[in-house]
């Protein structure tokens, strides 16, 4: 007797009818439905990559691979070059970072080993609220406080201490590299600690246990044990906090002076490919600057895609690398 | 399940009524420059008041973007602070067949704007100081180009921080219009644009970034809108125009800047008014255009377009000084009634 219940590759009857009864009962349906909404995230990006690649084709005939080498950015003589722009972006990004991962790291630790539970807890309140303030706000902030801050304390005394160094010279405007770069840590701030923290309190108790009954002290079972146990999640929460210091428009474009130079050292103003589509892209008139600005909206895109990329790479890595170490 | 079904009904009746009653009037899109937008929303709403009939909705988008919309026919007319250049008449011909003609407005001006601590009067630029502070050949407040037309006052001998506008805009064309007008080396070296390529200075986004750098920076100087100056009380410097006279601008001084030109006045109003001749006329002015196209498909839109700049020509400038820009001169309104009647 055949078996009612139908193997799908048996035959192309019995394989339709069985898609057809899934069908009435909904499996294939929802299958169906949550896989369309799967794709249509790759179906945007797609789309996205098309449209840039595309209104961008008019600069990238013209300028080429020199796009990424020029300084100059003309609209008058429709010199277009996105070095400066590249630079201010990376430039941003890492100051960000240098300030905002080590802050970030230790107080995610200090909240998921250290404190107490409810202060641990209220002061994720804050902490939540924090990454839910506008970027715009981070901007005024950044105009009205941390400006006048930087010009009349900060950089002088920069200066003062550091000045021998390229990188703290130059007259203190109170915009630039700098200022960009500690209004954006602050941005960031609260995203390495959320996640980080989510992750260091999803380590397995049995692991501080068995530290701390090894003869460690509460740091070091912290430090040695808990924290590389959670490092992929705390290196994922560092490259969402790179992904979000690399596309940062508004409180950036307040902040960093708004003048495409390249300069060594961290008082210069600058620009970053964020502000200056920003700025111009309203009232640029021509093909080939809209087409250029384009371009730069397409060179940020590949840089996010690259820096992800890498992301992923060294996630793969090191887990690969700590699960040879836990075989061992 | 009925009575919710019946509600719904209603609510879909009633909107589709509202939907015809809203559809009577008649509605006009515009987009464009940010500048005159004040002034604009004012007299679009007056307008309907006085014909109800008609209703035109101004989106301020920049003046980039409105010759933009209206070459590509999205908006039916557009609005801009700078003049379009043959290129885009050119495209905008190519596109639909026919040309689209400019109707100044109103006028504005661009001042300069400083901080410079301990001094609190205004102070007199000449063309060649203002030319080579923006070029970064003049870098210190007592340089003798800033100093000599300012006897008595005590300048810091101070680095200069110069600020300009980050965003593209009219008034950075109308001040580099001015500077390549005055300064032969900046015409060369810079050029006139919405964007430019500065060769010093920081950059602050629109007439409020502009303004912030210059409060919080000591020794800063840039320039800004004059209706932003004057409603926000910021100081700023006179001018020499080109007889001689510093100026300070204020709407009789821009007003002078327009009459002067008026009687060369080109058929197409596409003109710049720096620099202009004449001994009160304030030297940074500029017009804001409305762009409008030759033709019109629709007979009932071109007849409430030619209405409208034709208040706009007699009741509409009445309404500019409250705001604070400076009504068209006599020959000009009269010139554009004229030109109306190129639009068919």
């Amino acid at each position: 007797m055949a078996a009612t219940t139908t193997v799908p590759s048996a035959s192309p009857i019995t394989g339709s009818r069985s898609f057809l009864r899934k069908l009435r009962e909904g499996d294939e349906i929802a299958r169906l439905i949550t896989f369309l909404f799967a794709v249509s995230t790759v179906l945007v990006t797609l789309l996205l990559i098309i449209e840039l690649w595309r209104d961008s084709a008019l600069a990238r005939h013209k300028f080429g691979l020199q796009f990424f080498f020029t300084r100059v950015w003309d609209p008058i003589a429709e010199q277009f070059g996105a070095l400066p722009f590249i630079y201010g972006t990376l430039v941003t990004a890492t100051v960000s970072l240098v300030i905002a991962v080590p802050l970030g790291i230790g107080a995610a630790i200090f909240l998921a080993e250290l404190a107490p539970a409810r202060l641990s807890d209220s002061l994720e309140f804050f902490i939540d609220l924090l990454a839910a303030v506008p970027s715009v706000i981070y901007g005024l902030l950044g105009v009205f406080i941390v400006v006048p801050l930087m010009r009349d304390y900060a950089q002088p005394g920069l200066k003062k201490t550091l000045g021998f160094l390229p990188l703290f010279s130059g007259p203190a405007y109170g915009v630039g590299f700098l200022t960009a770069g500690i209004v954006l840590a602050i941005m960031v701030i609260p995203y390495i600690i959320s996640v980080s923290r989510e992750v260091l309190m999803s380590v397995p108790r049995d692991q501080r246990e068995a530290a701390l009954s090894l003869g460690a002290t509460r740091w070091e079972s912290t430090w040695k044990v808990v924290v590389p146990f959670a490092r992929t999640g705390i290196t994922g929460s560092i490259f969402l906090a790179l992904a979000r210091a690399l596309g940062e428009t508004m409180a950036v474009t307040m902040v960093i002076g708004n003048t495409p130079t390249i300069s060594a050292s961290l008082f210069s103003p600058g620009y970053s490919i964020a502000a200056v589509i920003a700025n111009e892209f309203t009232e640029a008139t021509g093909d080939l600057y809209l087409s250029a600005l384009i371009e730069l909206g397409l060179v940020l895109f590949l840089l996010t895609f690259l820096l992800n990329g890498l992301a992923r790479l060294l996630i793969v890595i090191t887990s690969q690398r700590g699960a040879g170490m836990a075989n061992a | 399940m009925r009575r919710i079904t019946g509600a719904i009904v209603v609510t879909l009746a009633l909107s589709m009524v509202a939907a015809v009653l809203v559809h009577a009037a008649l509605s006009i899109n515009g987009a464009g420059a940010t500048f005159p937008y004040p002034v604009y929303s004012k007299w679009f709403d007056e307008y309907q008041k006085k014909n109800s009939q008609v209703q035109i909705n101004y989106q301020s988008i920049g003046s980039g973007g409105g010759i933009k919309q209206v070459t590509e026919g999205t908006v039916d007319f557009g609005a801009s602070d700078g003049p379009m250049n043959d290129e885009q008449l050119k495209a905008f011909q190519d596109k639909h067949g026919f040309g689209i003609l400019h109707f100044p407005t109103v006028m504005g001006a661009v001042v300069p704007t400083y901080n410079v601590p301990g001094v609190t009067s205004a102070l007199n630029f000449t063309p060649d100081a203002l030319a080579g502070i923006f070029l970064g050949r003049i870098t210190k407040w007592n340089d003798p180009a800033i100093a000599g037309p300012n006897k008595g006052v005590n300048l810091p001998a101070a680095d200069i921080v110069v600020v300009h506008r980050s965003d593209g805009s009219g008034t950075t064309y109308c001040w580099t219009d001015y500077l390549s007008k005055v300064s032969d080396e900046w015409k060369t070296k810079v050029g006139k644009g919405t964007s430019v390529n500065w060769p010093v200075g920081l950059g602050g986004k629109g007439n409020e970034g502009v303004t912030g750098q210059i409060k919080n920076a000591p020794n800063s100087i840039g320039y800004v809108e004059l209706i932003y100056a004057v409603s926000n009380n910021i100081p700023y410097g006179s001018v020499k125009n080109s007889s001689g006279s510093f100026i300070k601008a204020d709407l009789a001084s821009v007003s002078a800047a327009a009459a002067a030109v008026a009687k060369t006045m080109p058929d197409d109003f596409r003109v710049s008014i720096t620099n202009p001749p004449g001994e009160t006329a304030y030297p940074i002015a500029t017009f804001t255009w409305l762009l409008i196209p030759e033709r019109f498909s629709d007979s009932a839109k071109r007849d409430a377009i030619k209405g409208f700049v034709n208040w706009m020509l007699v009741d509409g400038q009445n309404y500019a000084e409250q705001l604070s820009y400076a009504k068209l001169p006599n020959e000009v309104i009269a010139k554009e009634k004229k030109a109306l009647g190129k639009i068919q």
